[in-house]
């Protein structure tokens, strides 16, 4: 592991100009949404600050925010990891084993205390006294509450650190829990499954940049990529103010690439930066492939429904029905109700005036005619 | 020859003018939220034109909602208020069964509306109880669907009155929540105008105090014996 060298001196050491450096600060920049006003700022820090030592833990998960991270294009993953940040223990990338293993998490705990970054990838059982996930002999709750400790910052890398993602999709068997809701220090939820790469190496390169956690939303997401609907910054938007939709997959509306806003896509209710970044290095992302957003950053996004409708299905009734058809049916059964009641009324009409009547006082005197 | 015997009554001002207009200014404008909403929910593909910037129907469709709904709104709070400061027809009091007497009364109605019997002494003038609890829910729908619908609003607007439902997002577990919710409730809507309406007509009918026009001139007629 090398020591607390600068990014800058990294570089210098692998042999890289002045320039070349510059060149890779002014990617890091834009990728982390700095202007140019911040820009010295960024190569202060790449120049002066000790690269950060990173704890990476794995727990229930399918190990895709990793693999969503190595494909990073910009600044050129293999570069984050293993030159610019000081990456000192992760199950799936590490190449110790073992003791070796959990050796080398305990020296950083405790040679960098309040200094090192804590990342997380996945959900931490907690029914059964977490006994769903263990490494080396201690829960997915035991080692996260102990790295969280001293942590300068903690990460939730994914949907299943951030919200549970499928492991806390209904009946939960293992009681999977998101990170924010075991520890009580501020935690940046990095949802999505997974992740975009080059938001995941933004919100690192915000922290190394500006020493501080970047500025969350009210769900602990970072502003800068959470905030807007997939819908609002999508290509298709055109047609769907157009009212032009998809009516099934391989209709001519389909061909001609019109909203597949009828075919379920999960666009406007989901916060994330898919349409605006893109994923593999800016190629596409799922609605400009044809097929609509699932959702994957939004809170239990598995029980949202069948994911090819519009509506949800709705509880205690079968797949296909909807608010709308309960509410159909009710309403049906009012204006059925309603006319019923309107035919008994008028049964019973012929007495009715007839006791309103008896119960009247005879037209007096002084009123007359025209009645 | 039964049409010559009459009753006397006399003229009493139930609905002041602010409680009609709010009356008719929510039937407007709830009428056009549930067709727009259910559209915006289920729309169909009309095309007039080949391209997306030829036509702009289904946006005009949403500004027409969004319009409706900010109608709605204040509409909502002036009633509010006239609730403080308006007659005692319209006082809050009306809605909220807190008197023995208006349980009694709501029972009362019950039987007369659903096994029909014959009406018992005298009901309220203004809103029966069992009509004013019933409004008071349905103003707790309204006030649901303003909060779920502005929450729905809120990120794609940066004016402050939507702002403040931020937090509704976050509570209900995502939009898609919200807009589950916010649709479902759609179908009160459609289930109280046509009880409403029913039983408007048959209350004019059995209780022969011109019930339905009330909210057109704001009369209505009590008996002087």
């Amino acid at each position: 592991m090398a020591e607390n060298l600068t990014i800058w001196q990294t570089m210098q050491a692998k042999g890289h100009s002045r320039r070349e450096f510059l060149k890779f600060c002014s990617f890091a920049a834009v990728l982390a949404g700095i202007g140019s006003a911040g820009f010295p700022r960024l190569v202060r820090a790449f120049e002066k600050e000790p690269r950060p030592p990173v704890i990476w833990l794995h727990f229930q998960e399918c190990t895709c925010c990793s693999e969503s991270f190595i494909r990073s294009s910009h600044p050129i993953v293999a570069d984050v990891i293993f030159d610019y940040l000081s990456l000192d223990y992760t199950e799936t990338l590490q190449a110790a084993a073992g003791f070796q293993a959990e050796q080398c998490m305990e020296d950083t705990m405790k040679k960098y205390v309040g200094k090192y970054i804590l990342l997380v990838e996945g959900s931490i059982p907690m029914n059964d006294d977490g006994i769903y996930c263990t490494i080396a002999g201690k829960t997915a709750e035991q080692i996260l509450s102990e790295t969280a400790e001293n942590a300068a910052a903690v990460i939730a890398w994914g949907s299943c650190a951030s919200n549970g993602c499928i492991q806390s999709a209904q009946p939960n068997p293992t009681g999977a829990t998101p990170v924010h809701e075991i520890l009580s220090k501020p935690v940046i939820n990095v949802p999505g499954c997974p992740p975009i790469a080059e938001v995941m190496t933004a919100v690192v390169t915000h922290i190394l940049v500006f020493g501080k956690i970047p500025e969350l939303d009210s769900q602990g997401r970072p502003r800068e990529f959470y905030s807007r609907r997939v819908h609002d910054t999508c290509y298709r938007r055109p047609t769907y103010d157009a009212g032009l939709f998809v009516e099934s997959w391989d209709d001519e509306n389909a061909r001609k690439g019109f909203c597949l806003y009828k075919m379920g896509c999960r666009g406007p209710v989901t916060y994330n930066a898919c349409a605006v970044t893109r994923w593999n290095e800016g190629t596409s992302y799922p609605i400009q492939s044809g097929h609509g957003c699932l959702g994957c950053s939004e809170n239990g996004f598995w029980d949202n429904g069948p994911f090819y409708q519009h509506l949800a299905s709705f509880p205690g009734f079968g797949i296909e029905t909807t608010a709308d058809t309960i509410g159909t049916v009710i309403g049906v059964a009012a204006a059925v109700g309603v006319a019923a009641h309107a035919v008994t009324t008028n049964i019973r009409k012929r007495k009715l005036i007839a006791e309103e009547i008896e119960n009247s006082v005879p037209e007096s005197g002084d009123k007359k005619g025209g009645e | 020859m039964p049409n010559t015997t009459t009753s006397s009554y006399q003229r009493v001002y139930v609905w002041e003018f602010p409680v009609r207009l709010y009356h008719w200014v929510n039937a407007i404008t709830v009428t056009i939220l549930i067709v727009t909403g259910y559209i915006i929910g289920n729309p169909t593909t009309i095309t007039y034109g080949n391209e997306a910037y030829q036509q702009y129907w289904f946006g005009t469709i949403r500004f027409l909602h969004f319009l409706s709904a900010f109608i709605f709104f204040f509409n909502f709070l002036v009633r509010i208020y006239w609730g403080f400061v308006g007659n005692k027809f319209a006082r809050w009091n009306n809605f909220i069964p807190l008197k023995k007497e208006q349980w009694r009364e709501m029972i009362e109605i019950l039987k007369v509306d659903i096994l029909q019997t014959k009406m018992r002494g005298r009901i309220s003038l203004g809103h029966n109880a069992l009509a004013g609890l019933i409004y008071f829910l349905s103003f707790m729908v309204f006030l649901f669907q303003c909060i779920t619908g502005f929450a729905m609003y809120s990120s794609m607007s940066s004016s402050p009155l939507p702002r403040l439902f931020n937090w509704v997002v976050p509570l209900m577990g995502g939009d898609f929540a919200v807009r589950q919710w916010h649709h479902m409730f759609m179908w009160f809507f459609v289930v109280f105008i046509i009880i409403h309406v029913y039983l408007v007509f048959y209350h004019d009918y059995v209780e022969g105090r011109g019930t339905t026009s009330s909210m057109v001139g704001g009369w209505k007629f009590t008996r002087k014996d």
